[in-house]
């Protein structure tokens, strides 16, 4: 247990920066997703409708073979771990635009309305009225999308990245140890996990109305 | 860089089709293990006396803390070790199962609990007993609370049913990794089960639709 300590941990570092890659994406396209589905335009609306459906509709799983197995025969060849960050960044992005476009939502209509009626530009009253209250909404099932993220992050051992999952499976087989090696897998993920939440709670509170 | 060819894909149309048909038996028979398993592990995490309630305790938080993935690999590879030597299918049916158990159970219990405590000491100072008050008042009320989340829960249990591919079980991904390695076409086949996991999904959310539109008349 002792010499597969340091693998694991070594791992467990991939397993972050994996998902911290693929939570910065999912923001970034989410963000965009969400601007699409809320516009006016409808060819934009509608990229962002099947956008969300397509991708929360099929198994991520599927959606990192197309990527990584299927990507070469349409001359996208991806390293696994670029394939992983790509298709859980892309995957997680779609879950989050609907958390944002909830969080838009439900900041009452009046409080656009009002600022449109004093004269604000309908970007501005995004930017300045709508957004600093959708923000403090959104900040908490955006910590429960990046916290499935990195529990969905086990996948990308299906195409041979050496994070944790990949690195319990194979050491399950070499050292017919089970319990012992998925006690240090889980041990590893419920303290990133738990970190996690921490750190989203911490920037929940900052943002909370005083 | 070839071109693609989605015609070879009618040629395995009935390998995909039992894939299918596989993947649908497997997030069937994995539901109703989660849907009970989820009732029996939130009355234990809210009613039982604490010998009960802590272990059911901990098995929650270590499964929602951890991925299905590395839960399949327990089960599936850790229990032969300990001479529990079972199938693919019903390692398979089992991990997603008890997985999807205690989200269900978060979901009931919270459900539960939402119900206005006055509800149940009313139905207790008419007489009713605390079997009673529970079954007719407290449950009925819960019911409709819980409807919505346990659909999504079972959406989700669709798609991570894909999962148990790697621990070999014959569904839809692995009927579709069968086809690839004799035809040398990931991509064809993928968006193909993509695109079949897609109606699937499709079905499911409209009969859940169709659920809770019936509950929200009965409201």
């Amino acid at each position: 247990m002792v010499k597969v300590a340091p693998f694991f941990v070594e791992a467990a570092w991939l397993t972050v920066r994996i998902s911290f890659l693929a939570l910065a994406l999912g923001l970034v396209l989410a963000g965009l997703g969400a601007a699409a589905r809320l516009s006016r335009h409808p060819v934009l609306a509608a990229i962002g409708t099947v956008y969300v459906s397509v991708f929360r509709g099929t198994p991520a799983l599927i959606q990192l073979f197309v990527l990584y197995f299927g990507g070469p025969q349409v001359g996208i060849n991806l390293d696994p771990f670029a394939a992983g960050v790509i298709g859980l960044g892309v995957n997680i992005g779609a879950y989050m635009t609907e958390t944002i476009r909830g969080a838009l939502l439900s900041v009452d209509r009046g409080q656009a309305e009002a600022a449109r009626s004093l004269g604000l530009s309908r970007f501005q009253a995004l930017r300045k009225v709508v957004l600093p209250q959708a923000a403090r909404l959104m900040i908490r099932p955006l910590g429960v999308n990046a916290i499935a993220l990195i529990k969905g992050s086990a996948l990308v051992s299906a195409i041979s990245v050496v994070e944790l999952t990949y690195t319990a499976q194979r050491y399950i087989g070499s050292t017919y140890k089970p319990f012992e090696m998925f006690a240090i897998a889980a041990a590893l993920y419920l303290l990133v996990i738990h970190a996690t939440a921490r750190a989203i709670a911490w920037i929940d509170g900052r943002f909370a109305v005083r | 860089m070839r071109g693609l060819d989605f015609t070879v894909v009618a040629d395995y149309w009935n390998i995909l089709l039992i894939g299918t048909g596989w993947t649908a038996f497997l997030t069937a028979a994995a539901a109703v293990l989660a849907f009970f398993g989820g009732i029996g592990f939130a009355l234990a995490a809210l009613y039982a006396p604490w010998p009960i309630r802590l272990p059911v305790r901990f098995v929650a938080w270590l499964f929602m803390g951890t991925p299905l993935l590395l839960q399949l690999f327990l089960i599936y590879f850790g229990l032969v070790q300990i001479g529990i030597d079972i199938p693919a299918l019903a390692a398979g049916i089992i991990g997603l199962g008890l997985h999807f158990a205690v989200y269900n159970a978060d979901v009931i219990r919270a459900a539960i609990v939402a119900v206005d405590p006055g509800q149940n000491e009313g139905a207790r100072s008419l007489g009713l007993s605390r079997y009673q008050s529970f079954r007719h008042v407290v449950v009925p009320q819960a019911i409709r609370n819980v409807i919505p989340p346990l659909g999504n829960n079972l959406i989700a249990l669709l798609k991570e049913s894909a999962l148990v591919s790697v621990i070999g079980v014959a569904e839809l991904v692995h009927a579709s990794q069968l086809a690839i390695s004799e035809t040398f076409r990931p991509f064809e086949f993928y968006i193909t089960a993509a695109a079949l996991y897609y109606g699937l999904n499709a079905v499911l959310e409209f009969g859940l639709g169709r659920i809770e539109k019936k509950v929200e008349v009965t409201r």
